[in-house]
């Protein structure tokens, strides 16, 4: 046993989290910002906290991810950052030169109240931010919410640096959330398909999931233009997928430049798919194509195929609210049953989404924000499951009580195809119940009995 | 894959002016510091500026204090309850993301290494000050796990909101009598680097556990293997070896470790330092508090591991052992040798770069000689003027102040423990003969005249260096691997080791030269341009023809 010294019994943990379903702030913002062309995410804090989230971010996507950092010192803690950030844009623009500095804070700078928007100033004063350069930043405190806050509160910052337009541009937002590049990819494709004008930001699509050519660029030519980030203050609409990801951002895009906002799940599954493509087709006015609906259709199909395989398996899911919201829907609607839900991050409203989302289900569901790894293997104890899906750090549960894993969610350290291949849409959504089906079926080919061992399933 | 374009011959001068010429001028001043032509001479060696605080802005590879502490030297131990007092990341970034291997056997004793817990700061803690959670938290996981020990790790807002951990910390050892409860003082920021942490972790765990233990060990021959972290499993293969020549290990410092090791590391008569930069501290003092000399020991390379042990069984001096340790190599070599001519047609004459924590940059080195491989360029993360020139600098360093505040202690002759285990005559006899005590000479003298030693390189360096000199590897960690391979150069991490290994002892250097073969030789980086991308110019044929 790895995890031995996990009991079944329950105690109530008030102050001690163990293996925690979270991480912190800065990294998301990092990740967020790596969705923008030419831009080089840059850590205000003591420089563990960049090496940290560039190499867990590198070990997921098996890409070069390139960050900078304050390196604060002693000193700098006592006195303030300041000259720190102001040295660091003057280097990184010399040596680096991205288009974009992207600025995210650490307990550190926060916890000493090191002021953004005033360092920023002062760089631009003494003339450390050449001509056509961007600086901006989040205040990403990691002592509040998770990673996914960090994430947000980026994309916010993103959005703040949109001017309302005199003439609406005719063009659709997409705030897509913490997905996977692939999945970046997907929604534009679906978008283009349906032949709509959109600007996606953040997009980490051909930024991290680059090609080997020989050559390496610290800039890809991928990413949202900071230019069409500027200009989504005039676009007809915004739709933000995840409320934990992408909703503050949509929303001030709606006060400040007044471009009404939807917030929908994240497009994982066959319903929020759904949603996704009739909120994009209402709002641009136009008709989906064929082509779309028999992506749909083949996705209803294997459902029907494998329904058999599937119905009243119990699922044990942990990872970020948007994507569990998605997952515990698109699971109950193909008659499984999620019976243990655990978030790190913190939200009351994520808990009530899953019980109203598992409502008609006859079985007891366990569901927690703010909880831990430690707690769902508990539950799992007491309540055995057929199959669960997470991160990687799902695998010690998965081999202490022997049961078949589906990787998905951030991060994944073990293995790698996330890069490349959706999970949302109707062709992720494909995807996702092939893996769910080899998994479940590799189970049952492994546990048959000889002559219960069968060709055709 | 261009090898015709290798024939460019740089001069070092020349490469060291291209790294530097697009800094600005103070960072082109500092830089020039820290990259140094090694001139490789008798007795001494160039001075080299390290261990000096890192270039905001330049994408340096480095981490903090409390990765050097918690994620280095005290997270292999298993069975003590690291708690990390801070915001949820720093736990749950050095959670299982070091290959530290450890053999928790299966008749279940103690093993947190798979666990991470944390006090998950929130903004309340940060206003209120987070003694209360940490107090809350040391009991639950006491009331939960009933461990050993449990080790307090204080994080960056610890230090500034002025937690007292330690007194947090002794209050809850009383109150449990069966539970060592310790801390340190590990906040990012302190010093520049993980060096600060390793020298915060020496200290408190020789001053809250060394000596500690009941359980008297008889055994013959005993070592400390200090600074060998068990990556990949080199230390079971090193105490295989040990095992073998009838050498008993007390204490690993810290891989495979447990509390009882470290508890009985002054039992041990005789330290041998494999990783000088970690754990030099922890060596000095278990001499001058209980007695037991110190040697700096290399187990990377066939040949470094056999002359490490001879070392060793020169020291205890018993013909019984120096005969049994021959035995030994003469048993491990073949197998070595057969691997070593198997690649060499395919390493020998092949360059590589080196840039690791503060260690492996300088061991490595001598795996690659053995497979006639040379080494142009090589540095440390975080070393120290001592790792690059040799410890007899040590007496001409100044602590700047940006390390000035990390803590020395002072430690005495133990008055019931200490005992000398040899006498002055007898250390002074083996010195004649050879063996050196308390002595590292440090990386440069072990580097050809010529190459390039740089220290803390970054980013732009490490591309600007792979563009000019193409070396046939490049060798350093995560945040490196996969932007040299853009570049279509094969990339070996020698932190993790890519999930591969041992690399130490004798099977380990067969794994290596094995996995280093397998890496300059792969086809895959021929693989990088498309034919039509080879030959853009149509050419026409004809079906017939």
């Amino acid at each position: 046993m790895l995890l031995r010294h996990t009991p079944k019994e329950i105690a109530d943990r008030k102050a001690l989290m163990i293996n925690p379903a979270k991480t912190c702030q800065p990294i998301g913002a990092m990740y967020a910002s790596l969705g923008i062309k030419g831009c080089l995410p840059h850590s205000h804090g003591s420089q563990g906290c960049c090496a940290y989230h560039r190499s867990t971010l590198t070990r997921h996507y098996k890409e070069p991810i390139s960050a900078a950092t304050s390196s604060f010192t002693e000193g700098a803690s006592v006195f303030g950052g300041q000259a720190n950030l102001i040295q660091a844009i003057n280097n990184i623009f010399t040596v680096y030169e991205p288009e974009v500095i992207a600025v995210h804070t650490t307990c550190l700078s926060e916890t000493i109240g090191d002021d953004l928007p005033q360092i920023f100033h002062k760089a631009n004063k003494e003339k450390k931010i050449p001509e056509g350069k961007t600086v901006f930043g989040a205040p990403t405190p990691s002592y509040v919410g998770s990673h996914v806050t960090g994430f947000s509160n980026m994309v916010k910052a993103m959005a703040a640096l949109a001017e309302p337009q005199e003439k609406k541009n005719g063009k659709i937002n997409i705030i897509p959330g913490w997905v996977e590049p692939s999945d970046m990819a997907e929604l534009k494709r679906l978008a283009d398909l349906i032949g709509i004008d959109i600007t996606m930001f953040p997009d980490t699509s051909g930024v991290l999931n680059g090609a080997l050519t020989g050559e390496y660029s610290m800039f890809p030519d991928a990413g949202t233009p900071i230019e069409d980030i500027k200009a989504s203050g005039g676009a007809i609409g915004t739709l933000a997928l995840g409320e934990w990801c992408s909703a503050d951002g949509a929303r001030l895009l709606d006060t400040k430049c007044k471009v009404p906002c939807s917030v929908l799940d994240m497009p994982f599954g066959l319903n929020a798919t759904d949603r996704f493509i009739d909120a994009l087709r209402t709002l641009a006015g136009t008709t989906v194509p064929d082509e779309v609906a028999s992506e749909r259709g083949r996705l209803v199909d294997f459902i029907s195929d494998m329904h058999q395989w599937l119905y009243g398996k119990k699922v044990a899911l942990v990872g970020d609210p948007d994507q569990l919201i998605a997952m515990t829907e698109f699971l109950v609607s193909i008659d499984m049953c999620p019976v243990h839900v655990v978030t790190g991050t913190p939200g009351k409203k994520f808990e009530k989404r899953i019980k109203e989302l598992t409502a008609g289900m006859d079985c007891e569901v366990n569901v927690k924000a703010k909880g831990d790894m430690f707690l769902l293997h508990q539950w799992i104890k007491n309540d055995p499951v057929d199959l669960i899906i997470g991160n990687t750090y799902c695998k010690y549960i998965a081999r202490d009580e022997d049961l078949p894993f589906v990787r998905w969610g951030f991060p994944i350290l073990d293995r790698q195809g996330h890069q490349h291949f959706p999970t949302v849409g109707y062709m992720g959504g494909l995807r996702l119940l092939e893996k769910i089906t080899d998994a479940l079926l590799d189970r049952k080919d492994r546990d048959d009995t000889p002559s219960k061992f069968e060709l055709v399933l | 894959m261009g090898r015709t374009e290798k024939m460019v011959q740089w001069e070092p001068n020349d490469i060291k002016g291209k790294l530097l010429e697009k800094y600005p001028p103070k960072v082109a001043r500092k830089r020039a510091k820290q990259i140094m032509i090694n001139e490789a001479l008798e007795n001494t060696t160039p001075e080299i500026t390290a261990n000096v605080r890192t270039i905001p802005g330049i994408i340096t590879m480095r981490g903090c204090t409390y990765a050097g502490c918690k994620g280095v030297i005290m997270g292999p131990t298993s069975d003590i309850i690291n708690l990390v007092h801070g915001p949820v990341g720093c736990s749950f970034y050095a959670w299982l993301t070091r290959r530290n291997q450890h053999d928790a056997g299966e008749k279940g004793e103690d093993n947190y290494i798979p666990y991470s817990f944390t006090t998950d700061m929130q903004d309340s803690d940060i206003i209120f000050g987070g003694e209360k959670k940490l107090e809350a938290a040391i009991q639950e996981a006491y009331d939960t796990f009933h461990p050993k020990g449990i080790a307090v790790f204080a994080t960056c807002p610890v230090g500034l909101i002025g937690d007292d951990i330690h007194a947090v910390a002794k209050k809850m050892k009383e109150k449990f009598g069966d539970c060592n409860v310790f801390a340190f003082s590990c906040e990012g920021y302190k010093g520049v680097s993980q060096s600060a942490g390793h020298h915060i972790a020496n200290n408190q765990v020789f001053t809250h556990l060394v000596g500690t233990s009941e359980n008297e060990k008889t055994d013959k021959y005993k070592i400390n293997l200090l600074g060998e972290y068990n990556i990949g499993g080199d230390g079971f293969e090193i105490d295989r070896v040990l095992k073998k020549c009838g050498i008993t290990n007390i204490a690993t410092f810290s891989g495979n470790s447990t509390y009882d090791q470290f508890a009985s590391a002054n039992q041990a008569d005789l330290s041998c330092v494999m990783c000088h930069r970690s754990i030099n501290y922890v060596a000095d003092m278990l001499e001058t508090k209980y007695g037991i000399p110190w040697i700096k020991i290399n187990f990377i390379g066939a040949k470094a591991t056999a002359k490490s042990l001879r070392k060793i069984a020169q020291y205890f001096g018993d013909q019984e052992l120096i005969d049994k340790v021959e035995e030994v190599i003469a048993e491990e070599m073949p197998a070595v040798k057969a691997a070593q001519e198997s690649v060499l047609p395919r390493t020998e004459g092949k360059t590589a770069m080196i840039f690791v924590g503060g260690s492996r940059a300088h061991h490595y080195q001598e795996l690659f000689e053995e497979m006639g491989m040379k080494t142009l360029s090589a540095g440390y993360e975080f070393g120290h003027r001592d790792d690059y020139e040799g410890r007899h600098v040590i007496p001409n360093l100044k602590v700047d102040a940006d390390s000035r505040n990390i803590e020395e202690i002072e430690v005495e002759a133990d008055p019931e423990l200490y005992n000398p285990r040899k006498t002055a005559a007898e250390i002074e006899a083996l010195e004649k003969a050879g063996l050196k005590f308390k002595e590292y000479e440090g990386l440069n003298p072990a580097m050809d005249e010529g190459t390039l030693v740089i220290d803390d390189l970054n980013q732009y360096e490490a591309e600007k260096l792979v563009e000019l000199l193409k070396p046939d590897l490049f060798c350093a960690g995560i945040k490196e691997k996969y932007s040299i391979q853009k570049l279509g150069v094969p990339m070996k991490q020698l932190h993790s080791y890519d999930s591969g290994g041992p690399y130490a002892g004798f099977v380990g250097a067969v794994n290596f030269y094995n996995e280093i073969d397998r890496l300059v030789s792969s086809k895959i980086w021929s693989y990088m341009k498309a034919p039509w991308q080879k030959n853009p110019e149509l050419s026409a044929t004809y079906v017939w023809e």
